[in-house]
């Protein structure tokens, strides 16, 4: 047995190396990975055997997350592009998306107020909407038009929408629990 | 990069042989061992044929360990040495069971509680271990080997501290720990291999002391945890004590001694359980002062005083079922584990919420222990025909304490393990070379709100300008749930050492000198106790020898008296050294030579005519 770390998640998956993505030979190429390199397999083997059966199955999680996410999948490829997403760094946004920005923090702190179950749901569907047509432009931002500098610019705004989706998640439990 | 090579799977086993492997269900009120043995689980007796092993442990002024049954005979006539429930104190310092009614002598100490006992100061992981040691040692009678490994289950919700201090006693037990298995995981294995079910699934775990609830998917050969949630301080234990302030009121009784309270607290749980099939149950029991209690119960009344300890549970399952992203309609079945879901009121408040009754074909005090036989059976290298994938997940959040007091979250809860975080650090002042980093576990935004798992002092960082050192910080969570840490410096490659201080752990000095402990009196643990039960049971033949002596010498000549001077002399001998065997021959000796001096005695008391005093007075 044989386990490449410098290879890409792409390659471990036996995935081309495209946002587009089969998710179906994506989870089942990750429950064959897990069946062969999971620590469960090695319990009885020594000690640096089962350390790297640790890495390695480590290693296939966090692949299997990274390309399970539209968000962090498209980070990686560009990553793989050699293109920092400069998530931390750079905030500048074009003006109508900080205006949408404002509205939609506007929204969430309105309906938090209320504490409405239903409607912080609603927003939610709302803004999986927005996320989802984000996604779409990110996926021919990097697969049709290779225009990097663009898909950074939408991983960004993705990573905003992410957030507003967890703020809305954090108030519904607030509510609930 | 070098490819790294590994053998396959199952070749360093010798094919063939059958590998004594066990599981455990280390439990609130109850532990069980399991194995698999051609081809199918099955839970080991004792030798009255018993499988439930009461989780209760007694410790003696001569240092003498008493588990199980014979243990929880003690517990009425000595409350504070005979602990029960020691689960519910792993991994949990003195403040967090501060409101708990026990009759316990904790010890005022920072970290893991510890207990004071008449045998010296006990920590919950000393106890759990003696438990897990009555188990292996009726697995290898039973099994007639040294076992190759257990399994041990937990609470899905057990936090780090909890899972380190369970795999620490099991350690101290001469265990060794193949895998730490969750509770409703295991129970899933038992029940979905015996089914061969498919879809997704909830498991509702309700024990002695903890809630767990996790939702699984089971495909062909792989059990997937989609999400877990809990309560670790919830359990059928709540109930009995919820019965048992309502018995107190009812009987109009306010404070009450250990000894009481302690008896009480068993009419309870008695109760509750006799309340499992019929609609009325009487209690009654006769206190200390001679007073009686005698009060009906009926379901009506139960239900209405235990609902809020129900509705404590469905907020876990909303919970888990909103983190798995599905509703109610989505499951396919509910599982009931745990002797606590055997309450029909337990039951119905979760057939209400899915719609459907639930699944109950197994028993439910037996179905984790089966499950992690299973488990272990596989770790082992006994490959079966039958072979099957387990992901599991950690129950609650890793975080790290961020200035101002609160946590930024590293790895969030029901992340699949094993699985691991690198999060960079850098310097605050110019030549700064050391840097405290502070771990946490929970979902609350503050540090006080989440329980601190450990801080970790980051020395032997390159002095740099503030800001230029990166110091990258790994948390690696394994397949137990156990999370580790290891740091480096990134610019300049240095490797910065790492202090770990758990903050409800043991210490590694303290897991030594437990281990060194146990060693030495290990491998004859059961001569110790042999001994120890020799010597007293000598001792108190002596003792009544002596008495005797000095009270009614006359009645012996002077062969006589030398004869029984002479097995007095020899039984306390024996009794200075350490044979048990010599000790309980040297004894029996004494009690035949004496034996004639008391029937002697025997008739001169009942010529003086001592009407009114009994046989043992004399």
């Amino acid at each position: 047995m044989n386990f490449d770390f410098a290879q890409s998640h792409f390659a471990l998956f036996e995935l081309p190396t495209s946002f587009a993505l089969d998710r179906a030979r994506l989870d089942a190429r990750y429950k064959a990975l897990q069946t062969e390199y999971h620590p469960d397999r090695y319990a009885s083997h020594d000690d640096a055997t089962r350390r790297l059966s640790l890495q390695i199955a480590t290693r296939v999680n966090e692949a299997y997350q990274t390309l399970k996410s539209p968000l962090a999948r498209g980070r990686y490829l560009l990553t793989l592009a050699g293109v920092d997403t400069e998530e931390e760094t750079n905030t500048a946004m074009p003006m109508d998306f900080l205006m949408a920005q404002m509205e939609w923090r506007e929204a969430i702190g309105d309906t938090k107020a209320s504490r409405s179950v239903d409607a912080l749901e609603a927003l939610n569907r709302d803004l999986a909407q927005e996320t989802d047509a984000l996604t779409q432009e990110l996926g021919a931002l990097i697969d049709d038009d290779r225009d990097y500098p663009a898909a950074a610019m939408a991983v960004r705004k993705l990573r905003f929408l992410e957030k507003l989706h967890e703020e809305i998640g954090d108030a519904i439990e607030a509510v609930l629990f | 990069m070098a490819l790294l090579q590994i053998s396959e799977p199952g070749l360093s086993a010798a094919p063939h042989q059958h590998r004594l492997a066990v599981g455990i269900d280390l439990g609130t009120t109850n532990s069980l061992v399991a194995t698999v043995r051609s081809g199918s689980a099955a839970c080991l007796p004792d030798d009255d044929g018993r499988t439930l092993l009461p989780s209760v442990v007694h410790y003696g002024a001569d240092q003498t360990v008493t588990v199980g049954h014979a243990a929880q005979k003690r517990q009425n006539q000595d409350p504070a040495n005979t602990i029960v429930s020691v689960k519910r104190f792993m991994g949990r310092g003195l403040t967090d069971v501060a409101d708990a009614a026990t009759p316990y002598r904790f010890v005022d100490e920072p970290g893991m509680l510890k207990l004071s006992t008449v045998a010296g100061i006990k920590s919950p992981v000393e106890v759990s271990a003696d438990i897990l040691k009555a188990l292996r040692f009726r697995a290898e009678q039973s099994l007639g080997g040294d076992l190759v490994g257990a399994v041990i289950t937990v609470p899905a919700y057990f936090d780090d501290a909890q899972r380190q201090a369970t795999k620490d006693a099991a350690r101290l037990a001469g265990l060794n720990v193949l895998r730490l298995l969750n509770e409703p995981t295991a129970a899933a294995i038992a029940y979905g291999l015996d089914n061969a079910s498919e879809g997704t699934y909830v498991v509702y775990d309700l024990g002695g002391g903890t809630f767990d609830v996790s939702i699984l998917e089971l495909t062909r050969g792989v059990f997937e945890v989609r999400a877990t949630s809990g309560d670790s301080k919830l359990g059928g234990d709540d109930f009995d004590h919820r019965l048992y302030c309502w018995i107190l009121e009812a009987a109009g009784l306010s404070q009450l001694n250990d000894r009481d309270a302690r008896l009480l607290l068993t009419k309870a749980r008695q109760a509750k359980e006799a309340l499992t099939d019929h609609a009325t149950t009487q209690v009654t029991a006769k206190l200390s002062d001679d007073s009686v209690i005698d009060v009906e119960l009926t379901a009506e009344i139960f239900q209405q005083i235990t609902d809020h300890l129900v509705q404590k549970t469905i907020t876990p399952v909303r919970r888990a079922l909103r983190d798995a992203r599905l509703t109610a309609d989505d499951i396919k079945g509910v599982v009931l584990v745990g002797g606590a879901t055997r309450m029909p009121h337990v039951r119905r408040a979760v057939a209400q919420l899915f719609g459907k009754p639930p699944l109950t074909n197994l028993d439910p005090d037996k179905v984790v222990a089966l499950g992690a036989a299973m488990q272990a059976n596989v770790l082992a290298g006994n490959k079966g025909d039958d072979d099957w994938l387990l992901l599991d997940v950690i129950p609650l959040s890793l975080g790290l304490e961020t200035m101002g007091g609160l946590v930024e979250k590293v790895i969030p809860r029901n992340s699949t393990i094993p699985t691991a975080r690198a999060q960079e650090f850098t310097t605050f002042k110019d030549g700064q070379t050391a840097m405290a980093i502070h771990v946490l576990q929970g979902e609350r935004e503050l540090v006080t709100d989440c329980r601190s798992l450990a801080r970790f002092e980051l020395r032997g960082i390159p002095a740099m300008v503030a800001g230029a050192a990166r110091i990258r910080v790994t948390f690696q969570v394994d397949a137990d749930g156990l999370l580790s840490v290891s740091a480096q410096e990134q610019s300049s490659g240095v490797q910065a050492s790492i202090v770990v201080k758990p903050s409800y752990g043991l210490s590694d000095d303290e897991i030594g000198r437990m281990l060194s402990d146990s060693m030495a009196h290990a491998g004859d643990d059961l001569e110790a106790r042999k001994l120890a039960e020799a010597r007293v049971e000598s001792k108190s033949i002596v003792n009544a020898t002596l008495a005797a002596l000095e009270q009614d010498g006359d009645l012996l000549n002077a062969d006589e008296r030398q004869a029984v001077d002479a097995a007095l002399a020899a039984a306390q001998a024996a009794n200075a050294g350490s044979n048990a065997n010599l000790i309980r021959t040297a004894a029996e000796a004494l009690n035949q030579a004496s034996g004639d001096f008391a029937a002697r005695r025997m008739d001169r008391a009942v010529s003086r005519g001592l009407a009114g005093h009994k046989v043992s007075d004399f």
